[in-house]
C-alpha cells in the first residue's frame, strides 16, 4: 500500500521562500541556472571484485553501482537472451530519513525506472549473452547503492549504472563434468553494449522547469519528470512523479530540455569511457 | 524466436480495432455496499474494481498528517486475473503502480479539507488484458467521486502503444507484450492536466507528441461514458428522493 509520506526534509519557511524566490528569478540557491547540472565526478571500477563498477558524484549525491555476472537459466520466452536485473538500496547511511529494511516504494521505483530505460533501449546486448540457448545464459545484476542523498537519485544512479555496465567484463567460464563454473578472477572480454542511455530529471514549479533538483528543492517542488534518452536521441523511458500534475505545454518543454541535456550526459559518458584509465582512481585520494 | 503475432493487418489491430479506436468502455458506480464509494470499470476485457473508505481515522496514528488527509492507495491484481496464476503477495510492479496511482490522485483530491484523516483507495484488478493501471486509475477516481470526496476533477486513464510501428490507442495485453512501446497516461479531463505518465518502450519525440494527442482524444471519450454512468446512478437517486 502506498501512503502519503511526510515531507522530508522539513525546511524552515525562510529557506522555502528563498528557493521559490530564486526559481522565479530564473536562478537556483546554489548559483546554478535553471537547466544546469551540478558538477559530475566519476571513478571507474573502484570495486575490483565486481565485474564492473563505478562511483558517481552528482554534486553531493553519491551512488556506487556494481555489476555482477552470474550463470542462470534464461526466461522461457527469451531462450537466446541474457537476463538483466536492476536493484536499488537506499542504505541508512545515506540520509537521516532512511531506515534499514527491504527497499521501500521509492527505491523500487528508482530501480524499475532504470531497469526499463536500459531494457527498452537494449543498452546491454543481451542476445550476445547466451551460453547455451534455452539452457544457460549470463545474468547481469546491476546493484545501485545510494550512499549520500543530496537530491536527484535517479540521474546519479543511471549514470553510475551505465558507466558500471560499460566498464564490465565477462568472467571466464570453465566447463566441468557437471556443467559450467565461473572464474570471477579472470575475464575474457567486455560486456557488449549497444547504446549509452542517460536520464534527465526535472522538477516543475509553477510551470518553471528546473533540471537536476537539489534535496531542498525536491522538498519544495511537487512534480517531477524523468526522461531517458539514448545515443540516437530516442525517448526510451518516462516516469512522472510527485503529487501535482502539469500541463501539456510544460510536458512538451521538458521533452526538449531532456533531448539536449541527455545528449550532454551521453557525451560526457563517452568522453569518460574513451579514456577510462584517467578515471580509475582509488576511492580515497590523498 | 518467440511467437510474435502479426499485430497490424490491413490497417486493423489484432482484435479488429482501428488504431485510434477504444475498446468498449463500461462503467458502474456504487457497486459495493460496505465501501463509502465504489466503481467497476471495464476497458474491453480488462476489469478493475475500486473501493473508497473514508475520510476516516488514520490508523496507525503516526501516519496522520496535521494539515491534510493521507491517501492510502493499493493497486492489486487478483490471483485469477492473469493467464497464469499471479501470487497474491504484492510484487515490485504493484508497489510501484500503487505509488504512481496515489500520486495521480493526490493532485485531484482536496486533502486539506480533512486534516489527520485517511482516505483509503483499494483497486483490485479482476481481469488483466492490458491497461490495468489506467483502468484502475479511472475506477479509483470514480469511486472517490461516488464516496462524495471533494475533488478538483476526475482522473481518466488510458494507455497508448506502438505496435508494428503504428501508434494505437488503449492497448490490450498482446499489444503490450509484443509491441514496441506502452505509454500509460492519466489526465484531468476538464483542465487537461497530466497527473500520471510513464513510458515503457522507445519513441521518437514526434511519435511521443502524436501518442499524447491520441491519449487526450481517448480520455475525452471515456470521460463521456463516465459522465453518463454518473448521470444514470445519481439521477435515479435524485428521482427516488423526489
Amino acid at each position: 500500500m502506498s501512503i502519503t509520506p511526510e515531507k522530508e526534509p522539513l525546511l524552515p519557511r525562510i529557506q522555502v521562500e528563498n528557493i521559490v524566490k530564486s526559481i522565479k528569478k530564473g536562478e537556483r540557491i546554489d548559483g546554478r541556472g535553471l537547466t544546469d547540472y551540478r558538477p559530475i565526478e566519476v571513478i571507474l571500477n573502484p570495486i575490483t571484485k565486481a565485474s564492473g563498477s563505478s562511483l558517481v558524484k552528482l554534486g553531493g549525491t553519491q551512488v556506487i553501482a556494481g555489476v555482477k555476472l552470474e550463470l542462470e537459466e534464461p526466461f522461457p520466452d527469451r531462450p537466446g537472451e541474457g537476463v538483466l536485473q536492476v536493484h536499488a538500496e537506499f542504505v541508512p547511511l545515506a540520509s537521516p530519513s532512511f531506515e534499514p529494511g527491504p527497499p521501500d516504494e521509492n527505491a523500487i521505483e528508482v530501480a524499475r525506472v532504470i531497469d526499463r530505460s536500459l531494457r527498452e533501449s537494449k543498452a546491454v546486448k543481451l542476445d550476445a549473452l547466451a551460453i547455451e540457448p534455452g539452457k544457460i545464459v549470463w545474468s547481469v545484476y546491476t546493484d545501485i547503492y545510494l550512499v549520500d542523498h543530496q537530491g536527484n537519485i535517479i540521474d546519479t544512479s543511471m549514470l553510475a549504472s551505465m558507466l558500471a555496465l560499460a566498464t564490465s567484463r565477462i568472467p571466464e567460464l570453465i566447463k566441468g563434468e557437471n556443467g559450467y563454473k565461473v572464474d570471477h578472477t579472470k575475464y575474457v572480454g567486455p560486456l557488449p553494449i549497444n547504446t549509452l542511455v542517460a536520464t534527465v530529471t526535472m522538477g516543475i514549479y509553477n510551470d518553471v522547469i528546473i533540471v537536476d533538483p537539489l534535496l531542498e528543492e525536491e522538498a519544495v517542488i511537487d512534480s517531477f519528470i524523468t526522461i531517458a534518452i539514448d545515443e540516437s536521441g530516442r525517448i526510451c523511458g518516462i516516469q512522472k512523479r510527485g503529487m501535482k500534475g502539469f500541463s501539456r505545454s510544460v510536458l512538451d518543454n521538458t521533452i526538449e530540455i531532456a533531448l539536449s541535456k541527455g545528449r550532454e550526459l551521453v557525451d560526457l559518458m563517452k568522453k569518460i569511457l574513451n579514456n577510462p584509465s584517467e578515471y580509475m582512481k582509488p576511492l580515497v585520494s590523498e | 524466436m518467440s511467437g510474435k503475432p502479426v499485430l497490424i493487418r490491413d490497417g486493423l489491430r489484432i482484435d479488429g480495432r482501428k488504431p485510434e479506436e477504444l475498446r468498449p468502455v463500461r462503467i458502474a458506480l456504487g457497486v459495493l455496499k460496505n465501501a463509502n464509494g465504489s466503481a467497476l470499470v471495464e476497458y474491453g476485457n480488462t476489469k478493475a474494481l475500486a473501493a473508497v473508505y473514508g475520510p476516516r481515522e488514520a490508523l496507525p496514528k503516526h501516519i496522520s498528517l496535521p494539515d491534510r488527509a493521507v491517501l492510502r492507495v493499493r493497486y492489486h491484481m487478483a490471483p485469477f486475473s492473469t493467464t497464469e496464476r499471479k501470487s497474491p503477495a504484492p510484487s515490485r510492479r504493484e508497489i510501484e503502480l500503487s505509488k504512481v496511482i496515489r500520486e495521480a490522485l493526490e493532485s485531484v483530491v482536496f486533502t486539506s479539507q480533512f486534516p489527520r484523516a485517511s482516505i483509503d483507495v483499494f483497486i483490485e484488478i479482476l481481469q488483466a488484458d492490458g491497461g490495468t493501471r489506467t483502468t484502475g486509475l479511472t475506477a479509483a477516481s470514480l469511486a472517490l467521486a461516488d464516496a462524495g470526496i471533494p475533488m478538483r476533477d476526475l482522473v481518466i486513464g488510458v494507455a497508448v502503444g506502438k505496435v508494428d510501428g503504428v501508434l494505437v490507442l488503449d492497448i490490450n495485453e498482446l499489444e503490450d507484450e509484443y509491441g514496441e512501446a506502452d505509454l500509460p497516461v492519466g489526465i484531468m479531463p476538464n483542465t487537461g492536466e497530466i497527473v500520471l505518465l510513464q513510458l515503457n518502450g522507445v519513441l521518437t519525440s514526434g511519435e511521443f507528441k502524436q501518442a499524447l494527442d491520441m491519449a487526450y482524444k481517448g480520455v475525452e471519450q471515456i470521460y463521456k461514458t463516465a459522465k453518463e454512468a454518473m448521470y444514470r446512478k445519481y439521477y435515479k437517486m435524485f428521482e427516488e428522493v423526489r
